[in-house]
């Protein structure tokens, strides 16, 4: 048998702190940050940036059944997508249960404007957001963070690494600004008025 | 029925409702800690009760006196609630109220706006989750880190050697002695009583303890409750704490006997 290793780690200087970081990964079950990565492989951040692009090389997209990723603050190794249909008959998907409209809009006011509590969410979206909070706990998307410091010391909320996990993103800064979006605060006011004058008349 | 007597257990309070709207009138109880939809659980909970006894199981319509009741929480009730609102949103109420109905209409105008970004962030998120639903990777447990070593300062062996020396000696031994109970057998008293007895026919209880210990007392008690109940003696005391007399049974055969003998 060939016992040569494959060309493209054997042929770098740096193959041997790739292959170290290729094992970290494996063995971890969510995404390891840069800085314990250089921690555990015991050299410096350069090098291990080096052997990160090394491993990204190997592992992509229709190269590899596994694929690196940059995300949620982190390095993982994830299913490449070719591989989706036959993961998707023996595991479940992350976010199986599709997300409902609240829980989405409350999963947006947290995203972007957390750490924030239960009752900003509420005033932002005008109905209660117990129920909801409670489902996107459960589902792991976001966690507390502490207590306001208002009076009542109500909990905040964050999202947790697997939303940005499971939104593909690798850190919130990914998320497209909020100015971004439709912010038409005249149009609205015009429609307001429009509606008032309808009903006064 | 009176709905001010209504009872309520809820977790903040428990107790009838007239008492709970003086507490709160009286700011001595938080409104804002009180479960208003307990309260009305609480009143529902009572009506189908009353329904249930006066008609005798089954469901019943509600009488003039149950109608003038329901009424009455009715106001109690929603007076409750604006308190408690106006509690809870004091500032933001008072705010709004301040507004002009221009600056209301702007401050309404740049909620739904803000709610509108909200909803399109959410739009986004929803499209972004499709994109991705093909993502499969491996969920667990945070990995396990190294464990941070511990270190502990030079330490002397004598040291120890010292400490497990206090902790080898076997401590004192604690005395128990003065737990330890003497009864003097109850037949001696019996004994005494009735030769007591033989000579005189009463005695009063109290000038035959003398120099009797507490102990020796009890039992001489009860050798005098045992020589009660054989009907030898009777016992008698005038008032709580008085002497207690002493006095032989002529019909006993037992003073026969030992006046014969």
């Amino acid at each position: 048998m060939d016992e040569r290793p494959l060309r493209l780690i054997t042929s770098s200087p740096l193959d041997a702190l790739a292959r170290t970081v290729e094992a970290l990964l494996v063995v971890a079950s969510a995404p390891l940050p840069l800085d314990d990565l250089v921690a555990a492989a015991d050299d410096d951040v350069q090098r291990v940036e080096a052997a990160l692009r090394l491993v990204g090389e190997r592992h992509s997209e229709g190269r590899s059944g596994i694929v690196l990723e940059h995300v949620a603050g982190g390095y993982a190794l994830r299913a490449s997508r070719e591989a989706a249909k036959a993961c998707s008959r023996l595991f479940e998907r992350p976010v199986q249960r599709s997300l409902s409209q609240a829980a989405l809009e409350t999963l947006a006011i947290v995203a972007y404007l957390g750490p924030c509590t239960r009752p900003e969410i509420t005033r932002i979206r005008g109905v209660a957001a117990e129920a909801t909070v409670a489902n996107l706990l459960e589902r792991g998307l976001i966690a507390e963070a502490g207590r306001d410091d208002g009076p009542g010391g109500a909990i905040r909320y964050r999202v947790t690494p697997l939303f940005e996990r499971v939104f593909g993103l690798a850190s919130l800064a990914e998320l497209p600004r909020l100015d971004d979006f439709d912010n038409d605060v005249e149009t609205i006011r015009e429609r307001l008025h429009a509606v008032a004058d309808g009903r006064g008349a | 029925m009176r709905v001010a007597e209504l009872e309520l257990d809820l977790e903040a309070f428990e107790g009838p409702l007239d008492l709970l709207l003086t507490l709160v009138l009286k700011e001595e109880i938080d409104l804002a800690e009180i479960d208003v939809a307990g309260i009305v659980l609480a009143f529902i909970e009572e009506m189908l009760g009353r329904g249930r006894s006066e008609s005798g199981g089954a469901e019943c319509e509600l009488g003039e006196g149950d109608l003038e009741a329901c009424g009455e929480f009715l106001v109690l009730v929603s007076a409750l609630l604006e308190l408690k609102a106006r509690l809870l949103f004091d500032d933001e109420a008072a705010e709004l109220a301040e507004l002009e109905p221009e600056e209301a209409a702007e401050e309404l105008a740049r909620r739904l706006a803000a709610y509108r970004r909200m909803k399109e962030a959410a739009a986004w998120l929803a499209g972004r989750l499709e994109q991705e639903q093909d993502r499969f990777f491996r969920l667990g447990p945070a990995p396990l880190r190294p464990p941070v070593p511990r270190t502990v300062a030079p330490q002397d062996p004598a040291a120890l050697a010292a400490a497990l020396r206090v902790l080898a000696t076997p401590p004192e031994e604690v005395s128990l002695a003065h737990m330890s109970l003497r009864y003097p057998p109850l037949e001696q008293f019996v004994q005494r009583f009735r030769s007591l007895l033989v000579g005189r026919s009463r005695f009063d209880f109290e000038n035959e303890l003398g120099e009797l210990s507490r102990v020796e007392q009890a039992v001489a008690f009860l050798a005098l409750l045992e020589l009660g109940r054989l009907g030898e003696i009777a016992i008698s005391q005038a008032a709580p704490f008085a002497p207690i007399r002493v006095e032989r049974r002529e019909e006993s055969p037992a003073w026969t006997s030992a006046r014969s003998a």
